[in-house]
Order: structure tokens, then C-alpha cells, then sequence
């Protein structure tokens, strides 16, 4: 009886050996050379696996980074200029600057400011609904809201407000992989340079329908007026197929075609609007300082001309 | 009795304006001829605003050859040539006509007489044919003289022309049987002459007995025309499904079409369509719609000039019932919802259907519980569960190789759905997006040869 156990288990083991010895001479044999630094890389870059750098996931832009030579074409979004730059320190290579972006969403029809005019029955989708048919409101390029934007978001940083029927991008959680963009039919979301502080001024509209089109069915579209391209002292807004783009690479802020925008289409984020008519009095106050000295309480810009 | 193999579905007929004879509907005081109203590349327009223009004259060329003329159904000046919003809200160019009077290009026969004897070639023929802008009218709009001109190297042995109208409430190519059956038998010929085939099989639904009897009458006078009764089975209108029951043969996947088994199908309303165009010079410009639904006052078959807004059949039928939910550019199986009532009547509108009360109102969808009911009622012997499914995950590659575009769109799919699933929406979607990535390999293919 204990015979039969030994021989087993000696066996057993003779046989276990023998394969770990014929495991280990196919595993020599067929060894995959890999490059250590991928796995190195790899633990650098964030780890998403969204595909907003347009591989697979972080391994294969891993890869990547680590056979190309020239990696300033490869970018991850996601990790930004940080992240490319201790990835090219690793490596000793040169990454490419690019500065942050932001997804925005470039439509104001809010359920007050674009009534519907029909309802939708088929399958809740952006992608379905707007195979079909232009939309439950007047406008044919308007947001959709069935939220494909907000499925397609994996860091959580996009709702739809319930209130406006609109997405909603959280500045501080959006990593500009892009994955909204693909996902929006309309068009409407667009990565734009992140400012400081979140600030921003873009016109959030992708109407090309003309003024007359626009204002039946919505308060909150471009019209195509050219009042904002007239007052733009750096050449930043085109108006091209009735809608306006201000380019986010040549506005400097200064938000003066806000003011212009007759319908509100343009959107200023984390900043004051300029007062709606500079006070006549208010500029000469500034290089007139002896009159203002002779009456200091008469107005209450001059604490600043007094005080000179 | 005859009928097509796999799937299909028996949804109800409601044929309400079957016995309602065709009534003209008075001529319209605006018109919007869109230029794009049939498969392929839109109609070049050739009037501006402010042109004067008869009725039949040429308005728009087409575009390419897979394109067809367009023609004024009414004469007037031309208001505008701009972007129009469509049924579906979609902004579309279209050239707008305010009606002067009543007055009609030259050449065009509007007697009621028959002209039965047909002199012309085959290539007159089809010319003849393009020259008019007939496109298919059941509401496929596949540019009829493509249809005609045969490939090289392919022969067409028999020519179907489709009398089925599978599809529910819509009731205009039966009304066209019945009171255009001698202007439809001599239409056969013609194309029978233009295809240069000896047998012709028009397939006309079982549901429809008065049209069987009638074309067989006349029929009997003609040679090789045959008039086959069909079993009831929706869609049995699809060409592929109609091909099926009468030939037997089974037309293969996408690319190929009808004309590898040797079949050209024509629909009934376009085969009368090709009478009037070739015996008579008159253009497409006018066409049977059913105005039905069960709120409205009174179901007509209304014979329309192109580019009549839809509010105005639908006034002319009583108005829309007040609890009227959908209106339906089409019949409820494959038309299209609409949202705009202004949109005009196109080259192949059939019908406008109402749809009213709880009626009008999808169910709430359910889970897919996996009953296959989908897979039985496919008549492209497809798999809609599937197809839906891997949409929605955006598995392109998947639903291209279980054939996603030999989808018809029939909706036979949904209509079964025990689940209420928004099956063909999906579907439809996946097919588009296929389609699209085809297009999109074969352009990338394209310059390296």
C-alpha cells in the first residue's frame, strides 16, 4: 500500500522535473527579445487605454514611443506635456510641446432657447437619431442630447444637464483624448486650447443656416451677422457658411465680441464680460488728472487720478 | 400558391382606400422640386429665380448617369432655387415654383387615348425613358433607364413588374391596376421590347383578387405576359423577395443585382410611368399617393403633381385627426416619420400615412430575451439580434462579415420583436456606417491601380 503511494508520488515528480527541464529549454529557444523600456513606458503614461493618442491602449503607444525615433508626432493627450516630457528624458529623445486642450461644446440651444417641434421615438442614440432625421427641434445641427458624448467619455468628465438638455464638460477631469468628438454626429464638440483657469471664449454654435433659418429655430444661434469679426482686433473670428469660428490659437481673450453678439451665440467662460458701454468720462478721467484732483468726490473713478 | 422562401411577416393589411378611385387633386399653388429624388447624383438645375416655366418642361439634368431629369409639374415662375427643409427637417436643395395658369410644353399627348403600337428601337426606347425621369416608383427612386441598360455580357431573360404592394394601408399601384391596367400591359411591352425579353410576369398579391382578374383579361390578348397571383407575405414587394417567388432564384449578396439571375423589375405605377413617357412624351410629373390612416376622414388615392406640399393631400382628405401622433411618408413598415408637413410629394412617395392615438406610439423596449423571432422573420435570412447588438458595440467588422448591407430595411425585424427592441434603427445604422468604411476602402484602393 505505501508502496503504490511513493512510486505515485515519485512519479509524479520525475515527470514534474523532467517538464520544468523541457520548459525551460523551449522557453530559451523561443524567447521574445522585448525592450524592456516598454514596460518602463508603459508605467509612465497614464494608463487609460482611451485611444486619444490613436493606438490600441497605453502599451501599444508604448511601443511605439520606444521603436520610433522621432516620437514629436506621437502624443498623449491624456498625460499631456508632463508626461511626453519625462517619457522623452527616459528615452533621450525629444517629444513633441503641444499645449493642453479642452473638449467644448459648441451649441447654446438649451430646451428654453430651442423649443422642440417633434418628438423622438426611435432608439435613444445620437448616431440613430440623427441618421434619420435633423432633430426634435427646428435646428438640423444642433446637439442631438441622447448623450453618445457622455457614453463615450471614460474619465467621467461629461453630462448631460438635465436642465438645458446640453453636455456638460468638466474642465478639471477632461483629458482631451478626443473620444466625444468622434462620438458627437453633429460635430458640435471640439477640443480647444485650455487657458489658465479655465477661461475660455468660443462661439458655441455650428449652425450654416442662414440668419433668418437660425433665429426661427433658436435664441441662442449664429447668425452669420459679422458684427464679432468687425470688432476682433486680432483677426481670430472667420465667418464662413453663415457661422462664425474664433480661432482659439489667435484670441487673446479680450472678450470684445462678446458685447457685439446679438443673439449671446458666443460664450465667455470664467471671466467677466467688459462693461456693455465704456462710460464716456471713464477713459479721459485717466490722462485729465488736474480736474479730477480739483474734485475728488465728484466721481467715483478718480480715487486713482486723486491718489497721483 | 407562390411565395418567397425565408422570413416575412403578416402584419395587418388595413387596405383602407382600396375601393376609392383614383381622384385628381387640384393643381397646386406652390411647388418644391428637390433636386435629389432619386438613387445617385442630384439633378443639375437649369432654371434661376425668376425664370418662367410649362409644365413638363426640363427644370434639372441629370447629374450623372446614375441620376435622372427632373421636369416642372406645373407652370409658373421660379421663386427660388435654395435650400429647403425636407420631411425629415434636413435642408436639401430644391427649386421653388408659384403656379400662372395651366400651361403644358409642346409635344405632350394628354389625350386619354390609347396609343398601343410602339415603333421605336430599344435604344429609343431607354433614351426615351431617361429623357422623362422615370425612376422607380415604390419608392426604392432607382433611376429606371440604369435598370434597362443591361451590362455587357449579362442577358435579361425575364422582365417581373411588381404589383404587390406588400406593404400596409397603401393601396396606389393597386388603384393604378385597376383603372390603368391597358396603359400598364402596353408599358410591359415597351420594356419588354426595351429588354428585349419574351416573357413578362407581373406578380400581383393574392389580398388583391379585382386587379388579378382584370390585368388577366387583358393580358390574354398579349403574348408572353403572364399574370402571377402571390401568396400574401410582407415584403414580398422587396425585389429580391418578389425575384424569389416568381423565379425561384435567389439574387446573391451585394454588389450583384437582380440582373445576374437575369430578372429586371419594374413596379407597376412606373410601368404605366413608362407608357406615358414613351407613347405619349409626358415626363414623370405627376404620381398616385394613398392619403390613409385610420383618424383620417376620408382615405384617397389622390393622383399629385410633384412637389405638392404634403399638408395639402392631407387637407384634401379630410385634414389630421386630432389625436394624430405620427404622419408617415410612406406606408408603416418602411416610411419614414416626418416632421416637417410642408415637405413635397417626391418620385416616390406612395403614400402618406397617419398614424393617430396609441397607434402611433412605439412600446417601451424590453431585454432581448433570444425567442430568434427576428431571425424567422428576416427575409434576407439574416440575424437582426446580432446585427443590433454589435452595432451598438460598434463592431463594424463583425456585422460586415454576417452581411449587414444585404439588409432591405423591411422592419419585418421590429415589427416581430416581442421585446419592442429598436432592432432596424440600429441596423440601419450599422449598415450606413458599413457602407460608409466600404466606400472608404475602395476610394483608398482606388488610385494605386
Amino acid at each position: 500500500m505505501n508502496e503504490v503511494l511513493l512510486y505515485t508520488i515519485l512519479t509524479l515528480c520525475v515527470l514534474g522535473v523532467l517538464a520544468a527541464v523541457i520548459l525551460y529549454f523551449v522557453a530559451q529557444k523561443f524567447r521574445v527579445e522585448e525592450d524592456p523600456r516598454i514596460d518602463e513606458v508603459e508605467k509612465m503614461l497614464p494608463g487609460a487605454n482611451c485611444g486619444g493618442c490613436g493606438f490600441a491602449g497605453c502599451r501599444a503607444m508604448a511601443d511605439a514611443l520606444v521603436k520610433n525615433d522621432d516620437i514629436s508626432s506621437l502624443f498623449c493627450p491624456v498625460g499631456g506635456s508632463n508626461t511626453m516630457n519625462a517619457v522623452a528624458t527616459y528615452l533621450g529623445k525629444a517629444a513633441a510641446e503641444k499645449e493642453p486642450q479642452v473638449a467644448t461644446v459648441r451649441c447654446g440651444g438649451t430646451c428654453e432657447k430651442r423649443p422642440r417641434t417633434n418628438e423622438y421615438d426611435g432608439a435613444k442614440s445620437c448616431a440613430v437619431a440623427s441618421s434619420l432625421y435633423a432633430g426634435e427641434t427646428g435646428c438640423a445641427f444642433g446637439c442631438v442630447g441622447f448623450g453618445d458624448c457622455e457614453a463615450a467619455c471614460a474619465f467621467d468628465a461629461l453630462h448631460i444637464d438635465p436642465a438645458t438638455g446640453l453636455p456638460v464638460v468638466d474642465p478639471d477631469k477632461c483629458t482631451a483624448c478626443g473620444a466625444c468628438v468622434k462620438a458627437c454626429p453633429k460635430h458640435i464638440i471640439e477640443l480647444r486650447k485650455k487657458w489658465p483657469k479655465n477661461r475660455a471664449v468660443y462661439v458655441s454654435c455650428v449652425s450654416k443656416d442662414k440668419g433668418a433659418v437660425v433665429m426661427k429655430a433658436c435664441k441662442a444661434g449664429c447668425i452669420g451677422c459679422g458684427k464679432c469679426a468687425k470688432v476682433c482686433a486680432f483677426g481670430a473670428i472667420t465667418v464662413e457658411n453663415n457661422l462664425a469660428y474664433i480661432d482659439p490659437q489667435k484670441c487673446k481673450l479680450c472678450r470684445k465680441c462678446v458685447n457685439e453678439c446679438p443673439t449671446g451665440a458666443i460664450k465667455l467662460v470664467g471671466m467677466e464680460p467688459l462693461p456693455k458701454e465704456p462710460k464716456a468720462p471713464a477713459t479721459p478721467a485717466a490722462p485729465k488728472p488736474a480736474p479730477a484732483a480739483e474734485a475728488p468726490a465728484a466721481k467715483p473713478e478718480t480715487p486713482k487720478a486723486a491718489a497721483e | 400558391m407562390k411565395t418567397f422562401p425565408i422570413g416575412g411577416v403578416h402584419p395587418s393589411e388595413n387596405k383602407l382606400s382600396c375601393s376609392k378611385p383614383i381622384e385628381v387633386l387640384p393643381l397646386p399653388e406652390v411647388v418644391n422640386i428637390p433636386l435629389s429624388q432619386h438613387i445617385g447624383a442630384p439633378a443639375v438645375a437649369k432654371v434661376a429665380k425668376g425664370d418662367r416655366v410649362v409644365t413638363g418642361q426640363l427644370i434639372a439634368e441629370a447629374g450623372s448617369f446614375m441620376s435622372a431629369n427632373i421636369h416642372s409639374p406645373i407652370s409658373g415662375t421660379v421663386t427660388a432655387v435654395d435650400l429647403v427643409a425636407n420631411g425629415q427637417g434636413l435642408r436639401q436643395p430644391m427649386i421653388t415654383i408659384q403656379r400662372e395658369g395651366d400651361e403644358w410644353a409642346e409635344g405632350i399627348d394628354r389625350s386619354t387615348t390609347l396609343v398601343k403600337e410602339c415603333a421605336l428601337s430599344s435604344q429609343e426606347i431607354i433614351a426615351k425613358i431617361k429623357e422623362a425621369g422615370i425612376v422607380g416608383m415604390g419608392g426604392a427612386t432607382f433611376p429606371t433607364h440604369v435598370k434597362l441598360s443591361v451590362p455587357p455580357g449579362k442577358k435579361a431573360e425575364v422582365l417581373i413588374i411588381n404589383g404587390v404592394e406588400c406593404e400596409p394601408y397603401l393601396t396606389s399601384d393597386h388603384r393604378t391596376m385597376l383603372e390603368r391596367g391597358e396603359e400598364l400591359v402596353i408599358g410591359v411591352t415597351i420594356l419588354m421590347k426595351a429588354l428585349d425579353v419574351k416573357k413578362a410576369v407581373i406578380g400581383i398579391e393574392n389580398n388583391k383578387p379585382d386587379a388579378i382578374a382584370h390585368l388577366k383579361k387583358i393580358v390574354a390578348n398579349y403574348k408572353g405576359i403572364k399574370v402571377q397571383p402571390l401568396m400574401v407575405k410582407y415584403p414580398q414587394g422587396g425585389e429580391k423577395q418578389l425575384i424569389a417567388a416568381i423565379t425561384g432564384r435567389q439574387v446573391p449578396p451585394p454588389p450583384a443585382l437582380p440582373i445576374d439571375v437575369g430578372a429586371v423589375v419594374c413596379n407597376a405605377s412606373t410601368t404605366v410611368a413608362v407608357y406615358e413617357a414613351v407613347q405619349k412624351n409626358k415626363p414623370l410629373i405627376e404620381r398616385v399617393v394613398t392619403v390613409t390612416g385610420k383618424g383620417i376622414k376620408e382615405p384617397k388615392n389622390l393622383l399629385t403633381r410633384m412637389g405638392t406640399p404634403i399638408s395639402v393631400l392631407l387637407e384634401a382628405a379630410g385634414g389630421l385627426p386630432e389625436n394624430a401622433g405620427k404622419v408617415i411618408n410612406g406606408g408603416p413598415m418602411m416610411g419614414r416619420a416626418m416632421c416637417n408637413l410642408d415637405s413635397p410629394v417626391t418620385k416616390g412617395c406612395s403614400g402618406i400615412t397617419v398614424m393617430s392615438g396609441r397607434d402611433a406610439v412605439r412600446q417601451t423596449a424590453t431585454q432581448c430575451i433570444k425567442c430568434a423571432k427576428c431571425v424567422a422573420a428576416c427575409p434576407m435570412g439574416l440575424e437582426p439580434y446580432y446585427l443590433s447588438k454589435m452595432t451598438q458595440k460598434k463592431g463594424w467588422e463583425a456585422i460586415e462579415a454576417q452581411m449587414v448591407t444585404s439588409c432591405i430595411e423591411c422592419g419585418s425585424c421590429q415589427a416581430t420583436c416581442p421585446a419592442y427592441l429598436p432592432l432596424l434603427d440600429w441596423i440601419r445604422l450599422g449598415k450606413q456606417t458599413v457602407m460608409g468604411i466600404i466606400r472608404a476602402r475602395a476610394a483608398a484602393a482606388a488610385p494605386k491601380k
